[in-house]
């Protein structure tokens, strides 16, 4: 038994189709299962990979299958590659006490890109979002990967972001391994760059608050 | 090296559902596999092709289902062992042949993967493939997990050869795509000799020819059918796969199968106190059923709960049999689908499950959540998360052909319509494609209703009749409706969208393509030469080319009889060539941009709707995302302004 983990702790990565999100939960998963939990995740892909919302539900536990299907209410960790999509995930399995961190880009769906529709501007989420969850975080992943000359690794620099709370087992040796596997070997050093950017962001994020919000600490 | 090939027997790893069920056939010697791509079944036969030549293996996308079946057969008459994989609807193409050879049996393992979809999360409809199985008469297994997914498609194998029929296996988008842990078995080592054996006495089920019926004879064959699913029965009723777990005597008795089990035991887990007095019992093996063990177990509670996916299938066929039982056992609750208790209607969740015990059980659930939070956060999302409708991809080929599709309509101006079928392009039915789209049936219908309301010309109808289907649609199950539109001289333009591939579920290759699914090179069958063959007059353009594509299709308008194919040939934008590779840098001159005071009623964004395109709210004026653009240049001919320009990409 591992300690201080919940049985079973409950992830969500969300985003659009094309966001890299089924890559983000295969990393995710597999650099758990290194650390010997036992791993569901929850995904569907095809039709949603068409401009539609992708979730994952990644179910981490010391030894028990879970379903690939979080109840409602349930999620212990949000991490949104999409703002709007966070904000989604977190009516239907959030509560004030879950890890929410969430990208800034915006992907625009299309009837708001037609008018029929209204994206808020992103200050108004984050400020929505924070009156629910105190503790939520959102780092510019999207601004940083452009930095990197490749947009896509968004999704990456969320996974370091994630891995920087503490949360979850999840350090640099593990995501060497299972990037190198689900990304090929030719971009693992983009990979590399964009977890540890996302680790930077974070820690630049909490030196700006009063009190700590995760339990950095927690584990080495 | 493939996971699918490490010989670490006793390895744990975390593996895809249709993985465990490509390891599974590994481990049981798989020789041949075939399959048509659909989702959510395609990665099966993906990963099998990739390993083929180090596994020595023949893997096959074959031209549709029905044939994707035959080959898998021929296999199995050969003494090899056959894997044979599509969605659900791909069940309905193969059911012809399959009716046939559950009649003829077979003799190396052969194991059918059908994979549904509950929820149609990625499919036109939802259908329940189970029921093949009874009408079938064949047997049916259905994992509950993704250690199951691997096990029992290594033992279908050796069922379908103890009973000399085929097994059908089925799998469920949250088991197929849905990952978990699964401890590696051993792979055997060796080849089987392919030899089939027909020169034996008729119906000598080892050297006899293979034929799946005698006329007027049903005591023979149809009879030798029956006999090897009561073998079936007997080897089910001590499978491992069927087990209960739960209190001796359950005030409630949940009967689950496939990934509904998880639900089960976790909807079970989150009613607490309550979840105590509900026993699980999961069924793996569920046609035909084993009688006896349900029998025992059934007997151990008043309520029975029923919980699957989609359709009250085990839910009734367990009351066929416990109707035989009702003497001396008493009367019981019964809920499930026909109770109204679950839905019969859409995909299960622990949520729904957990709802539907509290009822039965009459026990109020303990909120998981402050409900002002639940509230709180519902009113908030409604505004800040807009709704995410499905659209085709920026740089699609699609949008720029139903563009001039739908223009091309309207500038006809006699109310033309479009007939559809299944690809990226039945999104066509929605704004992303115009609305274009007028029917939407199964594979290659669109050009069958096409080809019918093509003869109705002598009923008054004047208006002209598009089809449209994809390139491998087209090798499907278009052809035969082409034939028959040609031949009783129907009047139709079918619309043929060749984004070189498969795309929707990945860009497997078909019969048009230079490679097969193996990688290795394979002669393309035109699709030009198919059309002209028959007798079609043909033309071929580039979507991209609007104006190109736009005066075909008003020329083809034009000719009021007979049949006329256009072929519009773009790779899809997300095609392994074309991925990454923008062929335009293209960019809004802001000042050419007139946004709503030009007139165009913002065209790009309001109609045209790529998403790589966005309406800036402050300058009102039209941009590019950079990030989302994919460079295909379209957009530049369709701004009257002339304000979207477009350079080569370095």
């Amino acid at each position: 038994m591992k300690p201080g983990l919940k049985n079973p702790f409950n992830l969500i990565v969300t985003g659009v189709g094309g966001q890299g999100n089924v890559l983000a939960s295969r990393i995710l998963g597999n650099m758990l299962a290194l650390g010997g939990f036992q791993i569901t995740i929850g995904e569907t892909f095809g039709a949603s990979q068409r401009g539609g919302s992708v979730m994952s539900h990644i179910r981490i536990s010391p030894g028990s299958t879970w379903s690939p299907q979080i109840p409602k209410g349930c999620a212990d960790a949000i991490v949104a590659l999409e703002p709007a999509e966070g904000v989604r995930v977190l009516s239907d399995y959030g509560h004030d006490k879950v890890c929410f961190i969430s990208n800034t880009r915006p992907v625009y769906p299309a009837g708001v890109i037609a008018g029929g529709a209204v994206y808020p501007p992103i200050e108004e989420i984050r400020s929505g979002v924070l009156s629910l969850v105190p503790d939520a975080l959102f780092i510019d992943a999207t601004e940083e990967a452009i930095k990197l000359g490749r947009p896509i690794l968004g999704n990456i620099v969320m996974i370091g972001a994630l891995a920087a709370t503490r949360l979850l087992p999840l350090d640099r040796k593990k995501f060497r391994v299972a990037a190198d596997k689900f990304a090929g070997s030719d971009s693992l050093d983009y990979n590399l760059k964009a977890f540890d950017a996302g680790r930077r962001l974070f820690q630049t994020a909490m030196s700006r608050r009063s009190r700590p919000a995760y339990p950095v600490t927690r584990r080495s | 090296m493939s996971l699918l090939l490490k010989n670490k027997e006793g390895d744990k790893r975390l593996l895809m559902g249709n993985e465990a069920i490509a390891r599974g056939a590994i481990e049981a010697g798989l020789a041949v596999a075939t399959g048509y791509p659909g989702t959510p079944s395609s990665e099966i036969i993906e990963n099998l092709s990739r390993i083929s030549r180090q596994a020595g293996i023949y893997v096959e996308w074959s031209v549709n289902e029905k044939v994707a079946a035959e080959a898998a057969a021929a296999a199995s008459f050969a003494g090899l062992r056959s894997l044979c994989v599509m969605k659900q609807n791909g069940v309905n193409v193969a059911s012809d042949f399959l009716l046939h050879l559950a009649e003829s049996g077979t003799r190396g393992g052969m194991v059918l993967v059908p994979c549904d979809d509950p929820g149609a999360l990625s499919s036109v409809n939802e259908g329940d493939a189970r029921f093949f199985a009874r009408m079938l008469e064949v047997p049916l297994l259905e994992p509950g997990d993704f250690q199951e997914a691997k096990d029992m498609t290594r033992w279908a194998f050796a069922l379908s050869e103890e009973i000399r029929n085929f097994v059908v296996l089925r799998s469920v988008t949250r088991l197929s795509h849905a990952s978990g842990m699964v401890s590696l078995g051993k792979i055997p080592r060796g080849r089987t000799q392919a030899q089939f054996r027909h020169a034996g006495a008729l119906l000598d089920p080892e050297s006899g020819p293979m034929i799946s019926c005698l006329p007027g004879a049903p005591q023979f064959t149809h009879r030798r059918q029956q006999d090897k699913i009561r073998t079936a029965r007997e080897i089910f009723e001590t499978s491992p796969f069927n087990y209960y777990e739960g209190p001796r005597r359950p005030e409630v008795l949940i009967v689950a199968s496939s990934i509904c089990s998880l639900y089960s035991r976790e909807a079970i887990a989150m009613l607490g106190k309550a979840g105590k007095k509900c026993g699980l019992l999961k069924m793996g093996t569920t046609w035909p059923l084993p009688e006896k063990f349900l029998q025992k177990h059934l007997s151990s509670a008043e309520k029975i709960v029923f919980v699957e996916e989609v359709l009250p299938f085990l839910e009734e066929n367990v009351l066929m049999l416990a109707g035989r039982w009702t003497r001396g056992k008493g009367p019981k609750s019964y809920y499930g689908k026909n109770s109204g208790t679950l839905p019969s209607y859409g995909e299960m969740n622990p949520d729904l499950i957990a709802e539907a015990l509290g009822k039965v059980l009459a026990v109020r659930r303990r909120p998981v959540r402050p409900e002002s939070f639940a509230a709180k956060a519902g009113a908030f999302a409604d505004n800040a998360a807009p709704r995410r409708e499905l659209t085709f991809c920026p740089g699609c080929p699609h949008r720029a052909s139903f563009w001039s599709i739908h223009s091309a309509l309207k500038l006809d101006g006699r109310e033309g319509f479009v007939c559809g079928d299944i690809g990226c392009y039945t999104l066509a039915a929605f704004p992303t494609g115009f609305n274009s789209l007028r029917t939407v049936h199964s594979m290659g219908s669109g050009a069958g209703l096409a080809g019918g309301f093509g003869r109705l010309r002598a009923f008054g109808l004047r208006q002209p009749i598009l089809a449209v289907c994809g390139d491998s649609t087209f090798f499907h199950a278009a052809v035969p409706a082409l034939i028959n539109a040609v031949h009783h001289q129907a009047d139709l333009t079918m619309v043929i969208l060749d984004n070189r591939g498969t795309a929707m579920t990945g860009f497997q290759p078909h019969p048009g393509l230079p490679v097969n699914a193996m990688q290795e090179s394979a002669p393309p069958v035109e699709i030009e030469n198919i059309c002209r063959g028959i007798g079609v007059e043909t033309e071929i353009r580039d979507p991209f080319d609007l104006k190109g594509t736009r005066d075909a299709l008003l020329s083809f308008l034009e000719k009021k009889e007979g049949a006329r194919v256009l072929i519009l040939r773009q790779a899809c934008s997300l095609s392994p060539e074309k991925k990454k590779k923008n062929s335009f840098k293209v960019r809004v001159d802001e000042n050419a941009c007139r946004g709503e005071r030009c007139g165009c009623n913002r065209l790009c964004t309001r109609i045209f709707r790529c998403p790589g395109l966005y309406w800036d709210n402050r300058k009102q004026v039209a941009r590019i995302d950079d990030v989302v653009c994919a460079g295909c240049g379209v957009c530049a001919s369709i701004c009257p302004a002339g304000a979207i320009l477009k350079e080569d990409a370095v």
